[in-house]
């Protein structure tokens, strides 16, 4: 017989995969971050790109793979946080990595409205509504001729030569202010892609995250037994804009140079992260992570291509929704059972699995 | 004077806007399905016309009537071998697919045409006008009115006068029943989006006539499309028609104001709907 | 040679089997009934054989061909119409629109058309251009056996007819299957009112637990005889 007070059911998501991947995220980040004493100055530009591409990406996952929502307007938060460190550091003089932050909540910030208009709009609804969203903040920020209009601007140089932080570096590295400045972008980038995992990771291991599974799952069933689907939908929604918008405004920190039309690029902002996450697998972590390194290697095959490298990457794109709809790495954690950021519960120990049907254990 | 010219011009050019979005709108109607690549086909279509008044010397609209059945086959097949496998509960694969067949056109026309911007000649007769009392307005535009309210007529007649008008309706309704009565739910999604598209041949012919167009455009049509359907409300094609008109009187007033404010004051004027009546001006459909 | 038979025919949801080699035939003017508790399998048979659930292509045997793997608009082509449960009439269409898309797509020759269905149930005439959900639950199923009727169907399949509706509905409803049998039509009915069912068929099965556990002609079986096989022998 089987002892029910000592024998208790245990909730877990690690795995032992998890557990050594652990170890192995470390390392990784621990050698990111040494990245700029190794290697040359070219590599880390292709590294700053992947790392905001994954934020970007994530953040679509986010929306899309664990919330339902599917956007096809995300750039208007890489276009608006863009923006809105040009109007902080040329219009009000701030320091660019404050402009950043700052940027990063007014796109928090105009996703209040949006989400006002974008929620009475279902499914695929939604999809195209946000893409009318992000083209009335590209028209409207064409016609701010501070800005430079529909042509666009510069950041002043004086504005990023004379940063605190960028001299700092350039004294550590002994290099000019614009090798600095591609060393800063990157450390920034790399603090912003591991913060995002970290928080998206969290997020889904939390209560909240169960609810938005079940939500997505089943929004009825889930409103039965409390969860507020909307209310977490919300949430998700301005999370996803803070982050993209953070993004977009360190993405155009390092560009240094901004426009209208590149930055409300539906196809730089949204239907690359799109691939990347379809690629790689939608609704998980790992997917993303994925995606982007399979992108960045198709991208270095195919750019001399122009239109057949995007013609290419659309057949491909639906190719995987129809025959592996879970991606790449789908593909893999089925075959393996493998799951480096575990946020699906398990149920462990108890009486089944411990002595009752195991039998040899008894 | 001016202020009613305006308003003249701005319903005929929704009357292009309502032929964009009659196909848009009947495919969401018989199959909830939301084709992001709406606009591209549109821009698909007028290539194709380029190519027969081009290529063949056709005139225009003997091109279109050529094209229809040409566009009709595309969208039949696209609809039975492609579309067909992405419907079901989840929203995911029909969006990501016709979001990526949206990108795979674009750069199959780019790649074809280059990003040159094209014409279709009417042989004048874009330049040709009517008095209307005080006001004079093009011929082309009035065509263009003209062919969507006989569009929409024809739909509404297929739709609630024909056998294939009750099998869309019933299929609609339930797919499984509509089985039972030997209705094949996968040809009848293939018909209706092929009709759209011959619906897209149309609209193309006057998108193709009346200004410029190169291979990047179609999303914007697709906004268009869209934003008329919604102010609309759902299943309603007169009310897609009214909100055609809508946005079209918004962008001739906005650009009467300021050239540079045309796009923005329709996007606004969708705005506001959807801020007043969520659920469009007609509502219909139950969802 | 039976019009309509069913050899092993066996049925399953996912992991759950709702039929184990189910044998059943119909023969040419005959009317059967299927009883059985909820649960039975009575409406997976039904769907089975109307070719909403996909089956080995011998495990339905109609005319002598193997018809089990035919999808649902071949096996209404081939003549085999049915009257689904909860009677399923499309809201978008009025009452005569969906008697009309009963014959969807074919130029069917035979007794039934609009006018004899309307002969048959004259008050659909009256409602004709109402839509059919509008209409009383005994009257929506007269739609939707008016529906079936007009692909002049060789075999109907009636599943559970009589369900929610009033004693005096289905005494009006049920009048009517004489003259279906008249105009040629062979008649797999599925019932849960018993009395119902022993009255106007020719020979009954009975259904538990996905299996046929009883089968005869009315007169012969008695009441504890049906108990047994509804329920399982004590």
């Amino acid at each position: 017989m089987t002892d029910v007070s000592t024998t208790r059911w245990k909730v877990e998501t690690r795995t032992k995969a998890s557990a050594a991947f652990a170890l192995v995220a470390v390392l990784i980040s621990l050698l990111a971050f040494a990245a700029p004493f190794l290697v040359s100055r070219s590599v880390l530009q292709d590294l700053f790109f992947i790392l905001t591409m994954l934020v970007l990406a994530q953040n679509w996952n986010l929306l899309a793979g664990y919330a339902g929502l599917v956007s096809v307007g995300q750039q208007a938060f890489v276009g608006f946080g863009g923006y809105a460190m040009f109007a902080l550091v040329s219009l009000g003089g701030l320091d660019p990595l404050a402009a950043v932050l700052l940027a990063g909540v007014a796109s928090c910030l105009l996703a209040i409205p949006t989400a006002f208009f974008l929620f009475r709009l279902q499914g695929a609804y939604f999809a195209i509504g946000s893409w009318v969203i992000a083209e009335v903040a590209r028209l409207a920020l064409a016609q701010w001729k501070m800005l430079g209009g529909g042509t666009g601007t510069s950041l002043p140089r004086e504005a990023t030569r004379d940063m605190p932080a960028l001299k700092l570096v350039g004294e550590l590295f002994g290099v000019k202010s614009s090798g600095a400045g591609d060393i800063l972008t990157y450390w920034l980038a790399l603090l912003l892609a591991i913060a995002t995992i970290g928080l998206v990771y969290r997020l889904l291991r939390s209560k909240q995250g169960l609810g938005l599974a079940a939500a997505r799952d089943n929004q009825e069933a889930a409103r039965s037994v409390g969860v507020d689907a909307r209310r977490m939908k919300t949430l998700v929604y301005l999370a996803a804009a803070f982050g993209t918008g953070l993004a977009g405004a360190l993405i155009y920190v390092q560009k240094a140079r901004i426009s209208p039309d590149a930055a409300f690029s539906v196809i730089d902002w949204t239907a690359y992260v799109i691939f990347i996450v379809v690629i790689g697998g939608i609704g998980t972590i790992e997917g993303p992570i994925v995606g982007i390194i399979v992108f960045f290697i198709l991208q270095n095959l195919l750019a001399d291509y122009g239109s057949w490298y995007l013609l290419i990457l659309g057949l491909i794109g639906i190719a995987i929704m129809l025959l592996a709809p879970r991606g790449l790495w789908g593909l893999f954690a089925e075959r393996t059972g493998i799951q480096l950021f575990p946020v699906r519960r398990r149920l462990t120990g108890g009486p089944v699995s411990s002595s009752k049907r195991g039998g040899a254990r008894g | 004077m001016t202020w009613l010219d305006t308003i003249i011009q701005g319903v005929l050019l929704g009357g292009l806007y309502a032929l964009f979005a009659a196909g848009l709108s009947l495919v969401f109607g018989i199959m909830r399905l939301v084709n992001l690549a709406h606009g591209d086909l549109i821009v698909l279509a007028a290539f194709l016309i380029l190519v027969l008044v081009t290529a063949l010397g056709l005139n225009p609209f003997v091109a279109t009537l050529v094209a229809m059945p040409l566009m009709f086959a595309i969208g039949w097949a696209l609809q039975f071998f492609l579309l067909n496998r992405t419907l079901g509960a989840d929203i995911l694969p029909p969006l990501l697919v016709t979001f990526g067949l949206s990108i795979v056109i674009q750069n199959g026309l780019l790649e074809g045409f280059t990003a040159d911007s094209r014409r279709v000649s009417v042989g004048g007769l874009e330049s040709a006008s009517v008095a209307l009392g005080p006001i004079h307005v093009g011929v082309m535009p009035v065509l263009t009115l003209a062919s969507a309210i006989a569009v929409i007529i024809g739909l509404n007649q297929l739709f609630y006068r024909t056998s294939l008008g009750r099998a869309f309706r019933a299929t609609s309704d339930d797919p499984v029943t509509a089985g039972l009565m030997g209705i094949r739910p996968k040809r009848i999604f293939a018909t209706a989006t092929g009709i759209a598209l011959a619906v897209v041949t149309i609209a193309a012919l006057y998108l193709g006539t009346r200004a410029n167009f190169n291979p990047t455009i179609g999303p914007a049509r697709l906004i268009y499309a869209f934003e008329a359907v919604i102010i609309g409300g759902l299943g309603s094609l007169w009310g897609t028609l009214f909100g055609g008109i809508v946005i079209g009187i918004a962008q001739t007033f906005g650009a009467a104001i300021n050239p540079e404010w045309q796009i923005l004051a329709g996007h606004l004027a969708f705005l506001v709907v959807l801020l007043v009546r969520p659920r469009g001006l007609f509502p219909r459909a139950v969802d | 040679m039976a019009l309509l038979e069913t050899k092993g025919l066996t049925a399953r949801y996912g992991d759950f089997q709702a039929l184990f080699g189910v044998d059943i035939v119909l023969d040419q003017g005959e009317t059967i009934a299927i009883i059985g508790a909820n649960g039975a399998g009575k409406t997976t048979l039904l769907r089975s054989i109307a070719g909403v659930l996909a089956n080995q292509p011998n495990a339905v045997l109609f005319d002598g061909e193997p018809v089990g793997v035919l999808a649902a608009p071949d096996i209404v082509a081939r003549g085999i119409a049915m009257v689904p449960e909860g009677r399923k009439l499309f809201p978008s269409l009025s009452v005569e629109e969906n008697l009309l898309i009963g014959r969807y797509g074919r130029a069917v020759k035979g007794h039934w058309t609009l006018e004899t269905v309307y002969n048959l149930f004259p008050v659909l005439k009256e409602r004709r251009v109402n839509p059919g959900t509008a209409l009383s639950g005994g009257q929506q199923q007269m739609v939707a056996i008016g529906r079936a009727l007009m692909s002049n169907p060789r075999v109907l399949l009636c599943d559970e007819i009589s369900l929610g509706l009033a004693p005096v509905i289905i005494k009006d409803i049920y009048a009517a299957f004489p003259r279906i049998r008249e105009a040629g039509a062979s008649i797999i009915m599925v019932e849960q009112d018993i009395g119902q069912a022993l009255k106007v068929s020719d020979r009954v099965y009975c259904m538990m637990e996905g299996r046929i556990t009883l089968s005869g002609v009315p007169s012969e079986l008695t009441r504890e005889k049906i108990h047994a096989a509804y329920f399982g022998v004590a």
